[in-house]
């Protein structure tokens, strides 16, 4: 320990400060500089920030465990202010049957099902958005698209009630937030937090849920046995807790690199082999998800350092995609990346098991822009949104040029 | 293609030899759940499945357990006679068909080398806090693996030349609502089982030999990037992804261990060698897809959608 704390480099920055929220990137560059891991006084905590020890802790789930709480909490000590995931905050044995029963309903066979229906409906949106004027139409990126779209099907998709969807984003967005430290974020979403919870937690019974859809499929594991009926509804409550915020976001990003590198988009209109890296570039780029923690299950060595049991330890996936260390360029939003291996949808076995979904509803947004949209630009300033996970846009003024 | 070398061959019981498998870097392995086996390719060039029985949070080694079947083909022969500490084989997976579901109480029957599977089941049911109990029976005790690893206040041990046949129907008794059993041995027993388990409460896997993928080709095949309009060459020291990407394919690819999904391919011709972890049995059969980072061709000749 001793030659661990001479070895390890400190900060009192606090990441979780609106400033650092807001414009990440050089308390980002300052973290990876400092070595591969780094001690936060402010929050008594480690932090990696490099791509390598990033993903290898990802991978790693024997040492640096989930279910002591992937947010800065840790459940060992301190109680979880919602029954804990059984995906995200668990580990194996406990992590196997949701993982699998959701990996198989949302892996990218299965999801060919959604497929021209998402298409379709993208047409339909962007249409009904551009008007039959023919002229330039200015819409917030954001809400009219970044939300609006995943809001269309994915809760459709799930099979939820349509009355009270409007608690779904603000729903992650509190969540998101309480992965963080009890600062002034979490205090101003705590108020309604309860509410939105409960309005989730409502929609994951097999009475409430349709017949057809993610939900009724999770029940239907339940019916062969692959979960128990216990599990069911929490497994649904993933869907609805991981599944929309975190697209939004995803879009919002790729939005905005496309409004503000007219060139990528003219490469996207033209090339249609880089429609496969392009949302993953901008997951990479933008890395909606910045941050998920772990907690030490033993002492573990890293570099020269120590992280002691117990300890819990944050990984900075926003930062490692940032990674000079292992990515040229990594500043830009580039379709001439490869994005692969980005660790936006994290890494190893609690990786992302919807990243397909998300990747399906971008490819339907993007094509159906792609097909009517000639130009998209920049209508204003747009308005970031502080949140302790979630890097993202309040506001993204675009103006859209049909062709 | 992934290779592992044997780091051990241990013989635990008469005519069952332990293989422990790890990456020439020791590096980790892909992560597995209890119930999953490998698709391991000996140097013989016979591919055999083998039920992972070692410990998962071991992550840079794999342990499997192979009878010696005088009878059978040549893998298990194979295994005892020639291979050694030091060896290669190919690995696919892990897969698992055989998974572990959720349930208050479990009741593990195995038959011989079929516990192996069951092992890591015991393990899991341990750290769940689960009620479990296991029947094993083989032919002499002599011959039965893995006795000192079980949980002997759980565990009823019947060699036949001692005790009979394995005493199923009074063990058993009735199965509640709250219990599945998990059953792995020979055919018999397992119909034996079956016959006095209510199905919705069972879940078996058959111990044979018959199951024998198709003979993986370790020869250079060509592959057809028809969206890049590029024929290349795949040789063994290359992935049909990396080899795709060197010759200027747009790829995506994230886990790079059959894991993922994310570098799925749409494959327009030829017969793929699946190797991966996510594609279920009936996708594999259709052999319109494959997961270029781990998966190969069986066909001298490949045309991907790339």
């Amino acid at each position: 320990m001793t030659t661990a704390a001479a070895t390890l480099p400190s900060t009192d920055i606090d990441p979780f400060s609106v400033e650092v929220l807001t414009d990440p990137l050089p308390f980002q560059a300052a973290l990876r500089d400092a070595g591969p891991v780094q001690y936060l006084a402010a929050h008594d905590l480690y932090a990696m920030g490099r791509y390598a020890e990033v993903r290898a802790a990802l991978t790693d789930w024997q040492r640096f465990c989930s279910s002591a709480g992937v947010g800065l909490s840790n459940f060992r000590r301190e109680k979880p202010w919602r029954p804990p995931s059984l995906l995200l905050e668990a580990d194996p044995p406990h992590h196997d049957a949701p993982r699998r029963v959701l990996s198989s309903i949302l892996g990218p066979r299965a999801l060919r099902r959604w497929r021209d229906r998402w298409f379709a409906a993208a047409v339909e949106h962007v249409d009904a958005l551009l008007g039959t004027t023919g002229g330039p139409v200015e819409v917030d990126g954001m809400t009219a698209l970044a939300e609006a779209f995943p809001l269309r099907v994915f809760p459709d998709a799930v099979g939820i009630a349509r009355e009270g969807r409007e608690h779904l984003l603000p729903y992650g967005e509190y969540l998101f937030n309480a992965f963080g430290p009890h600062n002034e974020l979490v205090a101003a979403g705590a108020v309604e937090a309860g509410e939105h919870a409960a309005w989730v937690n409502g929609q994951c019974t097999r009475e409430t849920l349709a017949d057809e859809g993610f939900g009724a499929d999770i029940w239907a594991a339940a019916d062969r046995g692959d979960l128990s009926v216990e599990q069911a509804p929490l497994v649904v409550r993933s869907l609805l807790s991981a599944g929309v915020d975190t697209t939004v976001h995803g879009l919002g990003w790729v939005l905005h690199g496309l409004a503000t590198h007219p060139d990528q988009w003219s490469v996207y209109r033209a090339d249609p082999s880089r429609h496969r890296v392009c949302f993953d570039e901008a997951v990479r780029w933008g890395s909606p998800v910045q941050t998920f923690f772990r907690t030490a299950e033993v002492d573990v060595p890293v570099g020269d350092a120590v992280v002691p049991e117990g300890s819990k330890v944050l990984l900075y996936l926003g930062s490692a995609n940032h990674d000079p260390r292992h990515w040229d360029t990594p500043e830009r939003f580039d379709l001439a990346h490869d994005p692969s291996g980005h660790v936006g949808f994290g890494f190893g076995l609690h990786q992302c098991v919807g990243q397909h979904v998300a990747r399906l509803e971008a490819d339907a947004l993007l094509a159906a822009l792609a097909d009517r949209v000639e130009r998209i630009e920049p209508a204003g300033e747009p308005v970031r949104r502080a949140n302790n996970t979630m890097r993202e846009w309040a506001s993204l003024p675009l103006r859209l040029h049909p062709r | 293609m992934t290779s592992l070398v044997v780091t051990a061959t241990d013989v635990v019981a008469d005519g069952v030899v332990a293989l422990t498998l790890a990456r020439p870097d020791g590096g980790r392995l892909p992560d597995w759940t209890p119930g999953a086996h490998v698709d391991l390719t000996l140097g013989s060039g016979e591919t055999r499945q083998y039920s992972l029985c070692g410990d998962r949070w071991d992550p840079s080694s794999y342990r499997v357990a192979v009878l010696r079947e005088p009878d059978g083909r040549g893998g298990s022969r194979y295994v005892h006679d020639v291979l050694r500490a030091g060896d290669r084989v190919e690995l696919g997976g892990p897969r698992n068909h055989f998974p572990l579901v959720p349930a208050a109480r479990y009741r593990f029957v195995a038959g011989g080398i079929g516990v192996t599977p069951l092992l890591p089941m015991i393990a899991a049911a341990e750290v769940l806090g689960a009620d479990f109990s296991l029947l094993y029976g083989g032919r002499r005790r002599a011959s039965m693996a893995f006795l000192d690893e079980l949980p002997a206040a759980r565990t009823t041990v019947v060699p036949q030349d001692e005790q009979g046949l394995l005493p199923l129907a009074s063990w058993l008794g009735t199965v509640d609502d709250e219990t599945v059993v998990y059953a792995c041995g020979p055919g018999p027993l397992l119909d034996a089982v079956s016959g006095l388990v209510p199905a919705d409460r069972l879940r078996t896997e058959r111990f044979t030999t018959t199951e024998i993928a198709a003979p993986v080709r370790d020869a250079p095949f060509t592959v057809d990037l028809a969206r890049t309009g590029v024929t290349l060459t795949v040789d063994a020291s290359v992935s049909v992804l990396d080899a795709a990407r060197r010759a200027g394919a747009t790829t995506l690819s994230s886990c790079e261990r059959g894991t993922c999904g994310t570098c799925e391919t749409t494959v327009l011709a030829g017969i793929p060698d699946h190797r991966d972890q996510v594609l279920a049995d009936h996708e594999r059969a259709a052999g319109d897809c494959m997961l270029p980072c781990v998966s190969r061709a069986a066909s001298d000749h490949l045309v991907l959608d790339l």
